[in-house]
């Protein structure tokens, strides 16, 4: 997890990859004891999951796939499934075009108001989404139905949904960069802003930026609250819908979700791994 | 209660397959700084861990006063030890980080406040005395860690590349303070560091290591003027490489134009007859003087003060350093001719 | 969960808090003090025009996130005609909403605090473990992804699990154990809490491995070194320097909890009377006449607990953040 990286694993010893390891043997047991009951905590539901999903709730003794390939021609399934990817696509384009110009200009020329900024970008957490979408009822009251009663609402909110964990990931990829010897040296070679910010800074800040947007597009492809309190279509209400129907379309679908989600955050975390590789070894000396 | 030696008898360890110490025998004199040095990955460090009892050896003994000490947890072994870096502890402030020790052993507050008041003064810092990690310098950390080893009195001092993280003004500051406390208090210090320089000027004795083994163990100027092994030759200050021929006998050498004596002894069988060689010899040993007909072209004259190390090339292309007084280095500039002179002094060569 | 993902679980899978991962590039100490003296060089360069670089986040922010809140706040105050009042505000104060108030931080401390004690056990136990090993990594990733998940899903995967059909329900069935029997059923404060944890330790995870890791290993060899025992080292430097973080997280963990709706929506059946859900049901008009407010009221007592524990927490993390440096 951490960036530690050891040049040469023959100088790595135990003691240094964990407090004062080196005459302890008793507590291994006990560590494994309590990594199983938290495995077994963490894995069972999923495997019920995925279990029920396979028919396993069912009389007949054998299982099936036949939920999930019967998914595709679940009424309602497709269409939902589209309008979400869409959106999760729409969100992950404007939040990234609204805050990677945004924090880069902040760490170029602001540096000093990057605590309120992250404040700001904290503020979501402190207000909760049930809370956003009842006074989304009350403010855009006047605001044309092409947007608030769409998609383009979700979008537009889901964008301040991400905020707090973008800002993170950014802040961290433009702090770990020399952001403003590299802009200074663009510039002076004659690059215009949008070139140095395309060329220049992205480039140098990929995996932050990869992050934020593949942790925007989970939000997107899972948010439940904001979309049902506006009485919205997307794949997550239409799985609670089928869910008052058929507990197990609800729960495969669910399941789906989840996969996916999992899928880009495993992403995320080979992108992490791969940007800790690259750190100067030079800097860990602390042997 | 006088200072205890420190002896290493063969302690070996290795980590996944590779060995990291290989045997390693040294002595540390009572009240004595010797200090590990080597490059990165030779196992300075893990010997100075093992010593403290924040490793376990595989093989070999560490005795302190004679007595083996595997058996005692590292809590127990009286040692004081300084960090590279992250020595302090961040949530207290520095004279509680100099009491923890005293803390430990149960002294009550009043005691430990006026100790830690007396080892913050003797390290230069009873101004700091309030202040945390984040608000000290590097080297004002270094010497609150230093102050925090001295207080529990202990038998042994370890420091592990105690300057490395510090700047070079500082680090020369602190490492004549570091040396001047420890004559002055008379503990057997082990100090590694992976800059010769710094060993060099600290130590009563140097112990080189390369690849977990023990390559020298001597005074400062024993292994800079008379090393053992090429190794350590070309590890403790510079050494030039020139080609040589040796005669039949193995006596003597042929390099530059000279004829000069082979160092005999040292611990490496040097080749016993006739053939091409590398000598190897100080810049010092090497003077250059502007002439007409001489073979050697000024390449680069480096200004350091009191000298001046001037490159220069012979006919066959090698690259000679010399060490000569700037007072004299006036006209060897780059492109001038100079004659080379070798001192008439014994050499090594392998 | 709510769908606003953790807010201060590091910015993916598997990474350090951002502050400390930028900072251990720089070694403590001297060199420190260049980077701090690099960004007092730039303020004082600072233009009023480049504040115009923040206009569109400053606008957008604004428009989509103050408007609202702004909307609810307003809201509380008013009644039905637009008239200001107080009538709701206090009709909050009151059963069944003030019964649901107690249910929600019922829910939420029991949540927080277990998972928070069970996520440091947790942590500790893996930190234990070989960095980069398999036991490190696949903690860090499943973390990371279960902390995210929440909502829908995870009401669905319970109840295969416990459900009345659930899997190990049956098997527990067959071993002669009737949950039902014993009072337990999903949607009650036991079953809620047992779900919430599910995200819960996960997020707890993220938030304090980057802390323990902060915890460099020379301390508790210096310790050692000192004379500590282990116990000594725990309570004087590493338990001390834990506290911090670990009551940033558990506040965290709470704001989470209480803010959560999917889940609770998904799995409750009236019975649970937790504030969210409240909101959701006057939205969806269950509600009396002339109180059509009460929502935006309920809203506003939600703002006022949550960002309470919000600013809390970010007091406690400047704090931390002070000495992984």
């Amino acid at each position: 997890m951490t960036a530690l990286i050891s040049d040469s694993p023959a100088v790595q010893s135990p003691a240094t990859a964990g407090p004062g390891r080196t005459q302890r043997r008793r507590p291994r047991a006990g560590r494994a004891v309590l990594l199983l009951l938290f495995a077994a905590y963490f894995f069972i539901p999923l495997y019920a999951a995925v279990d029920f999903t396979l028919g396993g709730s069912r009389r007949n003794m054998g299982h099936t796939l036949s939920v999930w390939t019967g998914l595709v021609h679940q009424e309602g399934f497709t269409t939902n499934l589209m309008t979400s990817l869409k959106i999760a696509g729409g969100t992950v384009l404007l939040l990234l075009v609204l805050m990677v110009p945004t924090m880069a200009w902040l760490h170029l020329r602001l540096p000093h108001l990057r605590r309120v900024v992250e404040g700001v970008c904290l503020l979501p957490m402190a207000i909760p989404a049930v809370v956003i979408a009842n006074g989304i009822l009350g403010a855009f009251k006047s605001w044309p139905q092409a947007i608030t009663g769409s998609s383009w609402i979700l979008i537009l909110e889901y964008v301040i949904l991400a905020l707090p964990f973008t800002y993170r990931s950014l802040d961290a990829g433009l702090s770990a960069i020399p952001l403003t010897t590299m802009v200074e040296a663009a510039r002076s070679l004659g690059a215009s802003w949008p070139t140095t910010l395309w060329r220049v800074v992205v480039p140098n800040i990929r995996t932050s930026v990869a992050s934020a947007g593949i942790l925007g597009a989970a939000l997107a492809l899972g948010e439940f609250t904001i979309a049902n309190l506006l009485l919205l279509n997307t794949f997550p209400i239409w799985t609670d819908q089928a869910g008052q129907q058929d507990g197990e379309v609800a729960t495969t679908a669910s399941m789906l979700i989840l996969f996916l989600s999992w899928l880009l955050l495993m992403l995320v975390s080979q992108l992490g791994r791969g940007r800790a590789g690259k750190k100067s070894p030079k800097l860990r000396r602390n042997k | 209660m006088s200072a205890p030696s420190v002896e290493l008898v063969k302690l070996s360890r290795s980590f996944g397959g590779v060995a990291a110490l290989d045997g390693l025998d040294l002595t540390v004199e009572p009240g004595t700084l010797t200090c590990l040095l080597g490059p990165s990955g030779c196992g300075k460090t893990t010997a100075l861990r093992i010593i403290a009892g924040l490793e376990h050896s595989d093989g070999g003994e560490v005795r302190v006063a004679g007595q083996d000490v595997a058996r005692i947890p590292a809590n127990k072994r009286d040692m004081g030890m300084v960090f590279q870096s992250y020595s302090l502890f961040p949530n207290l402030d520095a004279r509680d980080n100099v009491a923890f020790g005293l803390r430990m052993r149960g002294w009550n507050a009043a005691k430990r406040r006026e100790r830690a008041g007396e080892l913050l003064e003797l390290v230069g810092l009873s101004a700091h005395t309030d202040k945390y990690t984040h608000q000290m310098s590097g080297g004002q950390q270094q010497r609150v860690a230093l102050a925090r080893a001295l207080a529990i009195e202990p038998r042994v001092l370890l420091l592990d590349e105690p300057l490395s993280a510090l700047d070079a003004v500082v680090r020369v500051q602190l490492r004549e303070e570091i040396r001047s406390l420890q004559t002055r208090l008379g503990i057997t210090t082990v100090f590694v560091t992976h800059d010769q320089e710094e060993a060099l000027s600290v130590s009563d004795q140097v112990a080189v290591m390369r690849a977990g083994r023990l390559e020298q163990c001597a005074a400062p100027a024993e292994v800079y003027a008379d090393p053992a092994t090429a190794f350590v030759a070309e590890f403790i200050g510079t050494m030039n490489r020139l080609p040589g021929t040796l005669s039949a006998d193995g006596q003597t050498v042929e390099v530059a134009g000279r004829r000069l004596v082979v160092r005999q002894g040292g611990t490496e069988a040097g080749p016993r007859s006739g053939g091409e060689v590398t000598v190897l010899i100080r810049p010092e040993a090497v003077r250059l003087e502007p002439a007409e007909d001489g073979t050697a072209t000024v390449r680069q004259a480096g200004f350091r003060g009191p000298i001046t190390r001037i490159t220069a090339v012979l006919p066959d292309g090698t690259e000679v350093l010399s060490d000569v007084p700037s007072a004299s280095a006036a006209e060897l500039v780059p492109g001038r001719a100079a004659a080379l002179v070798l001192d008439d002094a014994p050499v090594m060569v392998f | 969960m709510t769908a606003s993902a953790p807010a201060d679980v590091p910015a993916g899978v598997g990474e350090p808090a951002p502050a400390a991962a930028a900072s251990r590039l720089r070694p403590a100490g001297v060199r420190a003090g260049r980077g701090r003296a690099g960004s007092a060089r730039r303020t004082r360069r600072t233009r009023p025009a480049d504040l115009l670089g923040l206009a569109p986040f400053a606008a957008y922010v604004a428009v989509f996130l103050g408007a609202p809140a702004y909307a609810v706040i307003t809201a509380a105050f008013k009644d039905d005609s637009g008239n200001a009042t107080l009538a709701n505000v206090t009709t909050t104060l009151k059963d069944p909403y003030r019964h649901a108030f107690f249910v929600s931080i019922e829910l939420s401390v029991l949540s927080a605090v277990l998972g928070a004690v069970l996520g440091l056990a947790l942590a500790i136990a893996v930190s234990g473990a070989k960095r980069d090993g398999f036991v490190h990594r696949a903690v860090t990733t499943a973390s990371g992804v279960l902390a995210y998940f929440g909502g829908l899903p995870l009401a669905f995967v319970f109840l295969a699990t416990l459900g009345p059909q659930g899997l190990v329900t049956k098997w527990l069935n067959s071993a002669g154990y009737n949950l039902t029997q014993h009072g337990f059923v999903l949607w009650n404060m036991a079953g809620l809490v047992l779900v919430y944890l599910y995200f819960q330790i996960p997020l707890m995870l993220l938030v304090i491995f980057p802390a323990l890791d902060g915890l460099r290993p020379q301390w508790e060899e210096a310790a050692r070194s000192l004379g500590a025992s282990r116990w000594q080292y725990w309570l004087r430097v590493g338990g001390p320097l834990l506290a911090p973080p670990f009551l940033g997280a558990l506040l965290l963990l709470f704001a989470n909890a209480f803010a959560a709706y999917a889940t609770a929506y998904a799995l409750s059946t009236g019975s649970v009377p937790l504030v969210p859900i409240q909101i959701g049901s006057v939205m969806s008009g269950n509600v009396l006449a002339g109180q059509e407010n009460i929502g935006n009221a309920l809203g506003l007592w939600m703002i006022v607990v949550v960002g309470l524990v919000v600013v809390a927490y970010t007091l406690l993390q400047r704090r931390t953040a002070r000495w992984l440096r």
